[in-house]
Formats: structure tokens, C-alpha cells, sequence
């Protein structure tokens, strides 16, 4: 059986801003899947990243609210000081809890989470950053059954955190940014194949 | 099945049972939070699998306060989301003012750090003897940790940049002693919170309230406990009463919505209407 994902989850820190609008702005309008994004950013930063991202690109971006319905085609930005979490039934949830990987969002905290939800027919992604959140998540998200991206480090601003993961575990692509939209359109169901059903292996 | 999918069952099946034998509903939280809360607990306790810890849990009341202070600890700061409490000064202590006394609920206070920064704004504001603040938690190691009013010594210089962001112009300092690695809150802070337990999935209204707090609480709660919650609140307060929430939570698209205004865009303080 050939898997049809249902999700990208993303986690980026340094030099996130400028690689997200690089490689949100190369995606068309009508990539099929949800894209999930734990960028790092002070507590009090506000919700003008996801604006931003927004005018740049033709999907539609927007700051996670707590019960948002994860729709194709949709990216949401984890909030400033929240963590952002997926739910089974096909939502998405926030959480105040205590910082993780010395983060909060916290790119562990999201894959994890979504790994749990979607299994297999996930692909996470990690980019530039200078520290090491979103190595655990990407492991799990390979003990799922899932796809690993991670920025070539050569190609990252910073580089600790494409390289923390590549040492976490067995990672499938490592690409340059300029690769990366090709890459997901690839592993990406064309549209009118995407599954309604976003509740994952439970539906 | 994999792995996970076993997991998920037994922690159904515990949840289940503690709701049983100890009387907690813990099945209306939110799947993906209370989930990692349990994983937690699990890695630090001396069980592989919740199967293994569910006999013990279900028999030895021990084993069961562990776990409900591992899935009920809410963090909190003092003065979290100084934008909020300087539109609480300016926008709703002008109203607490008129009257001769005033009620608060602050509901999920966790160790109290935000129940302690109202009453350092209140008290800032004139208004020490003129409320009383009911600070509430299901979690009772929390709340007796809550009353006692110490603060790790680490925290106090955030803390008090967010009291510096939110309007506060005393000397932060005044407020506490230091004492080796922790910070003693000043008791003429603790003069007028009344600590005590309650819990939102079962227990009852707060009467004739100015004022309800409940900040990133419910973001842990399904749909249905959620509305409960909203419910117990809108029932507790009065007409002209305040009710805050989180950054993350709003009153949108919600019934009761129509009977609120909210005062301050974005900062999720609405005020009851009167009629």
C-alpha cells in the first residue's frame, strides 16, 4: 500500500524568518497537506510573523488558535509562548507548559505530537537554528513510520540545529532550502487525491 | 497495533479507572497535553508501562497523588503578558474602584504567582482591604505551595522586568525577602487571597463575582469541558463583572459571547453586560 501523508510539521530557529518566506513562497497554492510550523521567537513577539509570512506566500498562514481544524493547504505558525500540539480528532491544541528543549513553542513538543496523530504518513522537517530542538521529534517521527527533511547544514544559517538532527537519527533528504518546496510537492498527494479524513490512522 | 496505539488505549483505560476509584475526570483534557503529562510522570516513576502502573495506581492512593500532581501542574509567572495586566490598571481597576468591596475568582492559580501580581496591582491601586480573591486549584500540593507565597530567587529578575513592562512603578524588591535561593513574598500580599481547592470539571459556581480569572487553563480542556467551564464563569459574575482569559482563548463564536464586550482587543478581558 502506498502511503498518502497527510501532514508537513516544521521546526526552525535562527535565521527562520528569511528561510521560511523562501521556502513558503516557492509552494503553490494548491499544495495538498496541512503545514504545521514551530518557529522560535521571543515570548512576547506578537502574531506579525505569521502576517508577514502571509503576504509572501500563496497559502494562506496563520497564527494557531487552540481548536483550529487542520485543513490542507493551510499553514499555521505556533504561537509566541505556547507550545503547538495536534489532537487526534483532527485539531490542533496549545499548551503553556514548561519550556522544552529550552523552548517554548517547542519543535520536539509539536513532532511528537503529530507523529502520535499521524504516524507514517508524516514528514517533518527541520531547518536553520542554533540549538538542538526538533532532533527528538524528528526520531520519533522516523519510529513512526514518517519521512525526515533537514536543511543542509552547509546551506543553514545556522547550522547546530540541521546537524543535531542529522546526528538523532536516520534522516531520509538532506537538501538545500532552494530544494525543499520541490521535494515536498513531490511527496505530497496531488489535490483532489488528498483524503478528507484528517484524523489520521484512528479514522 | 503499534506501540502508540497500545499506549492510547491504556491510557484510556487508566483514566477511566482513576475516574472511578478517585472520583477525578481527567477525560475531558485535551489528548496530545495530558498524554505527554502521563509520559512524563511514567519516565519518572518506577513503571515501564501504564498497564504495570494502573494496579498499583487504582489501589494505593499514594501512587495516584503522585500522578495527579504530575498531570495537573500549570505553570505560571508572575505578571505573564505584561500587556495584559497594564490594560487591566488602566482599563478595569478604574472600575473595581467603585465599589466599596470586590469579589475576584481566580480560577486554576497553580503556585499563585499570577493571584499574587493582581494583588500587587490592587494594592498598588489603593484597594488593599477592599477585595477579597478566591484563588483556586484542583491541585492541592500546588495550592499549599501557593499559599506559603515562595518564589525560586531565578525567576524574580524576569519577573520583575514583566512588572516593570506592565506599568508597575514601585521598587519590585519591596514586595519580597530574599532568603538563600528563594524569595519570600511580602504578606501584606497574602492578606486578602483566600486559597482553596476546586475543581473545574465537577465543582460548582463561585457567587456574585467582579471579576473571574482564568488564564491558559482551559487551552488543556476538550470542547465540552471547555463550555462547562465558560458556563460555571458567566453564571459566577455579576452584570458589569470582568472575566479574563488567556491570549490564546476567546469568547468567539461562543453563545454567551453576545453578553460580553470585550474591553481590550486582544488582551481577552470582557466585561458582563447589564441587561
Amino acid at each position: 500500500m502506498t502511503r498518502v501523508f497527510q501532514a508537513v510539521v516544521i521546526g526552525v530557529s535562527t535565521g527562520g524568518v528569511h528561510a521560511l518566506q523562501k521556502l513558503l513562497g516557492q509552494l503553490p497554492a494548491d499544495f495538498a497537506l496541512p503545514v504545521l510550523i514551530v518557529q522560535h521567537m521571543r515570548p512576547d513577539a506578537g502574531s506579525g510573523l505569521a502576517k508577514l509570512l502571509d503576504k509572501c506566500c500563496a497559502l494562506r498562514v496563520k497564527e494557531a488558535d487552540e481548536l483550529d481544524e487542520i485543513l490542507p493547504g493551510t499553514v499555521y505558525l505556533a504561537p509566541p509562548n505556547y507550545h503547538l500540539l495536534v489532537e487526534r480528532e483532527g485539531f490542533l491544541s496549545l499548551s503553556a507548559d514548561p519550556y522544552v528543549s529550552f523552548a517554548r513553542p517547542s519543535a520536539d513538543v509539536l513532532f511528537e505530537s503529530a507523529a502520535a496523530v499521524f504516524g507514517p504518513n508524516l514528514i517533518g522537517v527541520v531547518l536553520t537554528g542554533a540549538n538542538f530542538d526538533g532532533s527528538l521529534g524528528l526520531k520519533t517521527i522516523k519510529q513512526n513510520g514518517g519521512v525526515a527533511i533537514v536543511q543542509d547544514p552547509a546551506d543553514a544559517e545556522a547550522r547546530q540545529m540541521p546537524q543535531a538532527a542529522i546526528a538523532a537519527t536516520g534522516v531520509d533528504y538532506v537538501v538545500a532550502l532552494d530544494g525543499m518546496a520541490a521535494l515536498l510537492q513531490k511527496l505530497a498527494p496531488r489535490r483532489t487525491t488528498m483524503p478528507h479524513d484528517m484524523r489520521g490512522r484512528d479514522a | 497495533m503499534k506501540p502508540d496505539e497500545v499506549e492510547d488505549v491504556e491510557i484510556r483505560l487508566l483514566l477511566e479507572g482513576v475516574e472511578r476509584i478517585y472520583g477525578y475526570d481527567f477525560r475531558d483534557y485535551a489528548d496530545a497535553s495530558i498524554k505527554r503529562r502521563l509520559t512524563h510522570w511514567l519516565a519518572e516513576s518506577e513503571f515501564e508501562t501504564f498497564s504495570q502502573a494502573q494496579s498499583l495506581l487504582l489501589r494505593d492512593r499514594s501512587v495516584f497523588e503522585s500522578l495527579l500532581r504530575g498531570i495537573t501542574v500549570n505553570v505560571t509567572e508572575m505578571f505573564r503578558d505584561p500587556a495584559f495586566f497594564k490594560a487591566l490598571r488602566e482599563q478595569v481597576v478604574p472600575f473595581l474602584k467603585t465599589y466599596p468591596f470586590v469579589k475576584i475568582w481566580h480560577a486554576g492559580c497553580a503556585t499563585g504567582e499570577e493571584a499574587y501580581s493582581m494583588a500587587i496591582l490592587l494594592n498598588e491601586e489603593g484597594m488593599a482591604g477592599r477585595y477579597r480573591m478566591y484563588a483556586t486549584d484542583i491541585n492541592e500540593t500546588v495550592l499549599q505551595k501557593a499559599g506559603e507565597g515562595v518564589v525560586s530567587i531565578t525567576e524574580m529578575q524576569r519577573f520583575t522586568r514583566n512588572y516593570q513592562k506592565s506599568g508597575g512603578s514601585a521598587s519590585f524588591a519591596d514586595y519580597y525577602t530574599a532568603r538563600y535561593d528563594r524569595a519570600i513574598l511580602s504578606s501584606a500580599l497574602k492578606k486578602d487571597i483566600v486559597f482553596a481547592p476546586h475543581n473545574l470539571a465537577v465543582d460548582g459556581e463561585f457567587g456574585e463575582m467582579n471579576m473571574v480569572l482564568c488564564r491558559n487553563v482551559m487551552i488543556y480542556f476538550k470542547p465540552t469541558l471547555k463550555e462547562r467551564c465558560l458556563r460555571l464563569f458567566d453564571s459566577s459574575l455579576l452584570p458589569g463583572g470582568f472575566l479574563c482569559l488567556g491570549l490564546k482563548e476567546s469568547l468567539e463564536k461562543r453563545k454567551m459571547a453576545e453578553r460580553y464586550e470585550e474591553l481590550a482587543p486582544g488582551l481577552r478581558i470582557y466585561r458582563k453586560r447589564y441587561d
